[in-house]
């Protein structure tokens, strides 16, 4: 079957069939894994809904609204707006440069009425569209073609550099692995990824040099040596260490991580929130839990796999593996791996912004499977 | 050109292959983020367990309460009482800490200084730790502040203990003080943790210092939940701290009170003691200091003050003092005498002794001397002639050997710091230290408590013990220390024959009854009679052309330079069982020493101090009688 009629492709889905052609086995699991960010919420709160818990089940409300509303949109309406989403995210991450507010030394934030956005987050799903739009229309020949490839790194690097300019590294490491990644899964040659790493290598120490603030060279120093500076900037670290490795084999039990309660934990609502959930509940409760995120990457790349436009395909992997840097990036800085880079724990960490940019994320998601079997020609425009 | 070509199938199976690429790196990095959680929790599990432990788990020191300090009748020398203090909680001063102190100063008196040092701790300290503002408060104002609370956000009344000397100076020598551990303590073999604890008092002086580490008790811990800050969660545990134990000491508060009182204005030291057991009764040495002040905090001009006096009131004369005993001495003297065969020594006085190209005066010079003096007429009449004569025959050897076994020449052991051991020369000292061999002139000065002699008050007391007992009576004063009495050796007989005892007692009762040098101040009621031997140690040396023109009245010297006046006595002379020795600084005009000895005695012997029953604890009265029996 090399080719099929169009207009299969142009099958119309009824509301009614998009909403049983959902996934509600990654819907439930999605569900549980916001469920224990609740309970943790509720624990490092000292067992209180307020501050925190109460309002991430707001979030995860308006949030699941959103994944259910994105996840019926038609996957060519993704793909029609991939551009004009990645331009107007450009734009606010220009806007944030120069008239957002700050949080912590570093610019991140507009205010539209009483609403708070954080365009780098935008980006992240804008970058993944666009990208996967372009690449779309290319051929694995025409992925490797120097010209062409101008255009996609050009993509990935000004919004990195934007954003790496609030300063914002976290997010920028994701954006560029993102991209990267969307290239790799489109075919890029092999003769390029060779001297690319090799480019990186020579890259770092200059970026060390030159474009890393003093904070994150700290962060990079302390980290390779925590207890250089156990009550200053490797209090973290050290802390986050001594909370997950006190859990043992079982755990301290709900609401007992004393670690936690007694405020050794710095950001123990937001980016550390999984080392309480290691303190409370040991080695079987944290491999359950990166079980759990396995099995929903799992879905991730079953839903990739089995999508039939290279739009839904390359969107889906993209989506899934931003997830994964997420949960790779939080869960080795928590545990002393890589220096302390603020990214939060997806659907774990308290927050907003985050918990909608994850459930929005994984509406798109949601979409490609509901909408797998939607074919879409190399040069389709997409329906807006 | 189709819509669907090999292009598309190719590039399909391009991202297929390089998706299962990646899912296998992604199950690399789960499969990472695995083991190093299995190296944190499971591997060094029992290390960060620990170290949270540590960070959650602050041992906290409970203060145990100090011991009493008791007499010998169970009053309470030294106690603790309560002390009412206020803290203020910065954080909890919801009108802020400055105008929280202004509310506290319109209930409380509270100076301006007190104000700055209170927001200079509270300025230290974080917002949730309580800092005194005032403490050692009166029950009225303390009831004022919890009446006034509900207007005092972040005031709390609070009630602490405090070591407290109710007698105040008149003890303060014996007792000693607490006070705040030093740099020095910290730096000493004491190891006990609460040493380190802020605001804990150690015995400095006295009693409190040579028991300190009985009264003081066991440190208890309570083992609290603390959370980042240091602010304390809930207590998790907690060991009740071992009370110090109480000290009874053989003291009568009664007697040592009168005695204080006889000596007000004087620098003096007085100590009285049962002559057959050498239980000590008071002592007393004045001036003293109010022990309390080293507890709540001394003043500098407080400390200037009590260092800087001439009549030194941080010294405990009675122990700390060493004066040349003078002619108290010559009891002690005439005890060799008799027991190496000069009981009946006659001598002719007429005034002075010619030794070589040395006159050596009797003090009854100017009177032509006491003519015919036998022994007991040498002591009744003080008479340095015949005491020359004794010390010229006997030799220093043997008036040292007597001298020292009667008590003096070296520390009583008394259970108070600071004892000295008074001095008692002999040839071959004098040789060794001073390289020059001992003259018979050195013995004849001896011989009359002058030259190298030196001896503290409570060596004197023991000595006028010792030959009114005829027992090796050592003092002490301490009787039991928690419940457990002090071991005490009995007394054994001393190397002298009765004659000797017989015959110096009876001089020594011709001093005050038989017209002696103390024949005015003699206790005239019958069955209370005193024996004692007065004495006058010179603290400047009578140059040859003093003597010519004549000797200057004490009168007209400045006070340091006076002439000390010295006192031994006991009483009753029948069946002696107070004996008492007196010194009076730069005071020998009218005999201010014997006439405290006279008073003291016969308040002791009227009071009846040794007849009362005591009131050591039960058990501990057992145990004495048991030590005895052995």
């Amino acid at each position: 079957m090399i080719t099929r009629p169009y207009a299969a492709s142009r099958r119309l889905l009824t509301l009614t069939d998009k909403l049983f052609e959902v996934n509600w086995g990654l819907m439930l699991l999605i569900g549980i894994i916001a469920g224990i960010g609740f309970a943790m919420l509720y624990s490092v709160a000292g067992a209180s809904f307020s501050p925190w818990a109460g309002k991430q089940m707001a979030y995860f409300a308006v949030g699941l609204v959103l994944l259910i509303a994105a996840a019926l949109a038609d996957v060519r309406f993704w793909l029609g707006i991939a551009y004009p989403a990645y331009a107007v995210s450009l734009l606010l991450l220009v806007v944030v440069l120069f008239a957002g507010h700050s949080a912590l030394g570093a610019q991140r934030w507009i205010s539209v009425g009483p609403i708070e956005i954080q365009p780098s987050e935008l980006m992240k799903i804008a970058l993944i569209l666009a990208l996967a739009r372009f690449l779309h229309g290319l051929s694995v020949e025409d992925v490797s073609k120097p010209l062409r490839l101008l255009i996609p790194f050009v993509m990935i690097a000004i919004p990195a550099f934007l954003v790496l300019k609030q300063p914002n590294l976290g997010t920028t490491i994701i954006l560029v692995a993102d991209g990267i990644s969307l290239l790799f899964l489109a075919g890029l040659s092999w003769w390029w990824i060779g001297p690319a790493i090799g480019a990186v290598a020579t890259a770092v120490p200059l970026a060390w040099q030159f474009f890393l603030h003093d904070y994150q060279k700290q962060r990079v120093m302390t980290f390779l040596n925590p207890a250089s500076d156990a009550l200053g900037a490797g209090w973290n670290i050290t802390q986050a260490k001594i909370a997950i490795g006190s859990g043992g084999l079982t755990g301290k039990g709900f609401l007992q991580g004393s670690q936690s309660r007694l405020n050794f934990l710095p950001e123990k609502h937001s980016d550390f929130i999984v080392t309480n959930y290691a303190e409370e509940f040991g080695f079987v409760g944290s491999i359950a839990l990166l079980l759990l995120f396995a099995v929903v990457i799992g879905y991730g790349v079953q839903i990739a796999m089995s999508a039939r436009s290279q739009f839904g395909r390359l969107v889906a992997m993209g989506l899934t593996l931003n997830f994964f840097f997420y949960i790779l990036i939080n869960g080795a800085m928590v545990m002393g791996l890589i220096p302390v880079v603020g990214i939060p724990m997806p659907l774990l960490s308290y927050g907003g912004t985050a918990m909608l940019s994850v459930m929005f994320g994984f509406g798109i998601l949601m979409s490609v499977h509901v909408h797998r079997q939607v074919e879409i020609p190399r040069h389709s425009g997409g329906i807006i | 050109m189709p819509i669907f070509d090999s292009k598309d199938k190719s590039r399909y199976e391009t991202f297929t292959r390089r998706t299962l690429l990646v899912s296998g790196g992604m199950t690399a990095v789960f499969a990472l983020l695995g083991g190093r959680l299995y190296q944190l929790q499971i591997e060094d599990g029992a290390l960060y367990h620990t170290a949270a432990e540590d960070n959650r788990v602050n041992e906290r020191l409970v203060a145990p309460p100090r011991g009493r300090i008791l007499d010998r009748f169970a009053v309470e020398l030294a106690n603790n009482r309560r002390n009412y203090r206020v803290l203020l909680v910065a954080e909890q001063a919801s009108s802020g800490t400055e105008q929280a102190l202004d509310s506290i100063a319109r209930v409380i008196q509270l100076s301006d200084q007190q104000k700055k040092r209170v927001l200079h701790d509270l300025a230290i300290n974080k917002r949730f730790v309580p800092v005194v503002v005032a403490e050692n408060l009166s029950w009225d104002e303390f009831a004022l502040i919890n009446q006034h609370l509900p207007y005092l956000p972040g005031v709390q009344p609070d009630v602490g203990e405090t070591r407290a000397y109710p007698y105040g100076p008149e003890l303060s020598h014996l007792l000693g003080y607490v006070a705040p551990v030093s740099e020095s303590d910290m730096a000493s073999d004491d190891s006990d943790p609460l040493l380190d604890l802020p605001g804990f008092r150690i015995g400095k002086r006295g009693i409190e210092k040579q028991f300190d580490e009985q009264i003081r008790g066991e440190a208890g811990a309570s083992r609290v939940e603390v959370n980042a800050y240091g602010r304390v969660i809930r207590e998790l545990s907690s060991d009740a701290a071992k009370p110090g134990d109480d000290i009874y000491l053989t003291i009568d508060r009664e007697l040592q009170h009168f005695t204080d009182q006889q000596m007000t204005g004087q620098s003096a030291a007085c100590v009285v003691m049962d002559c057959q057991t050498g239980d000590v009764l008071a002592l007393s040495s004045t001036p003293g200091f109010d022990p309390n002040l080293f507890n709540v905090g001394i003043s500098n001009d407080q400390w200037k003050t009590l260092t800087t006096d001439d009549h030194k009131p941080l010294i405990n004369k009675v122990l700390g003092g060493e004066y040349p005993p003078g002619s108290t001495f010559k009891p002690a003297m005439a005890m060799a005498a008799v027991q190496n065969g000069l009981g009946d020594l006659q001598v002719n006085c007429s005034g002075a002794l010619q030794l070589g190209n040395n006159t050596f005066h009797c003090w009854a010079w100017k009177k032509g001397g006491h003519g015919h003096v036998d022994l007991k007429r040498g002591i009744a009449q003080s008479c340095d002639v015949f005491f020359y004569e004794v010390a010229r025959r006997l030799g220093i050897d043997k008036m040292h050997d007597a001298a020292v076994t009667l008590g003096l020449g070296s520390r009583t052991g008394i259970e108070i710091p600071g004892e000295r051991s008074g001095f008692i020369p002999n040839s071959e000292w004098k040789l060794e230290h001073l390289g020059i061999p001992w003259q018979v002139g050195d013995s004849l000065s001896a011989g009359i408590g002058q030259g190298y002699v030196l001896a503290t008050p409570l060596q004197l007391c023991t000595l006028a013990a010792r030959i009114a007992s005829g027992k090796a009576v050592s003092p002490r004063v301490v009787h039991t220390l928690g419940n457990v009495a002090q071991p005490r050796l009995v007394p054994e007989a001393l190397p002298f024959s009765d004659e000797a005892f017989e015959k110096v007692r009876a001089g020594m009762n011709a001093v005050t009854n038989e017209g002696g040098t103390a024949a005015s101040y003699r206790i005239t009621e019958v069955g209370l009679e005193m024996a004692g031997k007065t004495g006058t140690a010179q603290v400047r040396k009578i140059s040859k052309e003093e003597r010519a023109s004549g000797v200057k009245k004490n009168g007209s010297l400045p006070w340091n330079l006076r002439d000390h006046g010295l006192f031994i006595g006991f009483a009753p002379v029948m069946q002696p069982r107070y004996a008492c020795a007196c010194i009076t600084e730069h005071a020998s005009d009218g005999h201010p020493q014997v006439v405290i000895t006279r008073d003291v005695l016969r308040f002791a012997q009227q009071r009846n101090t040794l007849g009362l029953r005591t009131n050591y604890p039960q058990n501990a009265a057992d145990a004495a009688v048991q030590t005895r029996r052995a």
